[in-house]
């Protein structure tokens, strides 16, 4: 209070910068408490316990025949399983890299050629693209079409054309044994 | 001739709360320009459909129950078994039509007579902060029933926020609650779809506030210069907001009665089923422009920046249009354009609806250029070298005399 009753020090520095800095500090002091306080609040709209325990899933995949797709939900989403045949791993692994908008071999895509495992959602916005059930259009190079905006998949679930930006994601999955994988 | 009274109970809460005074002031005694056209009812036809919105949409919650499972059956309940739930239902879907039509209207408004230049830059940003809050209070609206289009609808629009390099996908997945839209999803939205509205309230007093300390703008865009060029709110133009009102609840009537469906999607009645997604998904239709314009750009990125740059333009436009001329009744060449841009507006509407392919792309692509090139080209830098604006009257009152 000294600094107060005498006005010539509080406006030669020392007093001044010593109020500057509390000043400071306690303002500080206030947005991180403040923050602190905030983040529990937005976290808790982040995916609950809950949720997050339903996060694999288990398949069989012996009923699957050549050249057929299933659909299967995994933390609700479609996955695509598909089990291609010869011509198309064939087509897949024969596309060169310069023609895709996301370079990845097929290789790269999946654990044993045969069996194609997506999360069958759209890399634009999220739609479920077509091309699982018989009579559905597969696209121009024959894997998936989504219907909203118009992207095309090949069958290594590539993006070939169309607004979408990345190849349909590849879920975590091990084999379990010879017919059944885990996803998740 | 401010507010006096007698009553000495009146008096007694208007020395403690001037209510009552400020009631008369803005309902009663304020001076309006005297030569408003039937397109300055919009705004208060707007506010009407808030109103409406809020007390059915109350009435709604009510019954309605935001879960996965339930809230397509309620919904269905709320038609068939509770009293009179269709038509609270009806009315709160189609007035939220109606709400968009009288504020499109409204917005044209502004864009021909100039009602953003100086003094209204902050009334007309805070006009755009109040449609904002409606697309997004609408959008989530919309995503209750729990059908198709609701499940996609809201599925492609939180996406949007995906196209946000790096913590883009974080984003989405928070605002989900979870790795796709699902339950939690669905209450966060009944719960933000119930505060909103209460906001854009809030948001609306501001519009109002700044509305009376600048005052209403007119067909001539001059300014008020006293007495003998306004009229008082009472009874001229309530008894006038008035009839306009009774105008649109019979168009609305119409709707409501004999078509209450015709501005939705039949797919909306089939219930959410995640893992099927409908040939066709279009959004409601004023959200149609927009659609075309995140559509046009052959870029997931690209198309969210455009779309949200088709409103944020409206942000800026009081400073990229630098006539000092503010209605188009003596812009000669911004007038031709306004109406260029006005069909250019309803073409993209038309090209939202329409699915993404063949013809429809070059054409949405053309008429988003052509979107942004009006507000970013033609007004701050052709306008000014190309136009000479007619002359002004010299008062609204002598304007008036002469016609």
């Amino acid at each position: 209070m000294a600094d107060g009753a005498n006005p010539e020090n509080s406006a030669q520095g020392s007093g001044e910068t010593r109020r500057e800095f509390l000043y400071l500090t306690a303002g500080a002091m206030t947005v991180v408490g403040a923050a602190g306080a905030i983040w529990p609040m937005i976290d808790s709209m982040n995916p609950s316990a809950d949720v997050l325990a339903l996060s694999s899933t288990e398949v069989d995949l012996s009923p699957i025949e050549e050249g057929q797709s299933v659909t299967i939900t995994w933390r609700g989403k479609p996955v695509f399983i598909r089990r291609r045949g010869a011509e198309e791993i064939a087509i897949a692994e024969e596309t060169p890299l310069a023609d895709l908008p996301d370079p990845q071999t097929d290789d790269d895509r999946v654990e044993k050629p045969e069996w194609l495992i997506l999360v069958g959602v759209c890399t634009h916005l999220g739609c479920v693209p077509l091309g699982q059930k018989t009579g559905e259009s597969r696209g121009d190079y024959g894997g998936w079409f989504c219907p909203c905006h118009g992207s095309h998949y090949d069958t290594s679930g590539r993006i070939r054309k169309g607004p979408a930006p990345k190849n349909l994601e590849v879920p975590p999955y091990v084999f379990l044994t010879d017919n059944s994988i885990k996803i998740g | 001739m401010s507010f006096k009274t007698n009553n000495k109970v009146v008096q007694w809460v208007e020395d403690r709360l001037p209510l009552i005074s400020m009631g008369h002031h803005t309902l009663y005694e304020y001076p309006m320009p005297k030569n408003l056209n039937y397109l300055w009812n919009f705004g208060s036809l707007a506010g009407f459909a808030l109103v409406t919105m809020i007390v059915t949409g109350i009435i709604l919650a009510m019954q309605y129950t935001p879960h996965v499972d339930m809230a397509f059956n309620s919904v269905e309940r709320i038609m068939r078994d509770v009293n009179n739930g269709w038509l609270i239902r009806y009315i709160h879907m189609n007035m939220a039509s109606f709400f968009f039509i009288a504020v499109y209207i409204h917005i044209m408004r502004g864009l021909y007579y100039g009602s953003y230049k100086a003094p209204r830059e902050l009334l007309w940003q805070l006009g755009v902060v109040i449609f904002l809050l409606m697309m997004a209070t609408a959008f989530m609206g919309y995503v209750l029933p729990w059908g198709q289009m609701s499940f996609w609808g809201a599925t492609v629009i939180t996406n949007l926020f995906s196209a946000i390099p790096v913590v883009g996908e974080s984003i989405v997945t928070w605002l989900w609650g979870g790795f796709s839209v699902d339950n939690p999803t669905l209450n966060r939205f009944f719960a933000l779809h119930y505060l909103l509205p209460f906001i854009i309230v809030a948001v609306v007093v501001l519009h109002i506030v700044a509305l009376h300390t600048v005052t209403s703008n007119n067909p001539l865009g001059i300014d008020m210069k006293g007495p003998q060029d306004s009229l008082t709110f009472q009874p001229y133009y309530t008894i006038k907001d008035l009839f306009g009102l009774g105008v649109f609840l019979i168009l609305f009537a119409g709707f409501l009665f004999w078509a209450p469906n015709y501005m939705g999607h039949p797919d909306n009645y089939i219930p959410a089923n995640p893992l099927s997604t409908p040939a066709h998904i279009v959004p409601e239709w004023y959200f149609l422009p927009f659609y075309a314009i995140l559509r046009a750009v052959p870029d997931k990125l690209g198309g969210v920046l455009a779309m949200f740059g088709a409103i944020a333009v409206l942000f800026v436009l009081p400073w990229l249009d630098r006539s000092k001329i503010r209605s188009c009744k003596f812009r000669p060449v911004a007038r031709v354009f306004f109406w260029i841009f006005l069909l250019n507006g309803l073409f993209l509407g038309y090209l939202g609806g329409k699915p993404a392919e063949g013809w429809y792309v070059v054409a949405s692509q053309i008429a988003t250029a052509y979107y942004f090139f009006h507000f970013l080209i033609l007004l701050p830098v052709i306008l000014p070298m190309i136009e000479r604006p007619r002359e002004l009257p010299s008062s609204i009152h002598e304007a008036v005399l002469k016609s």
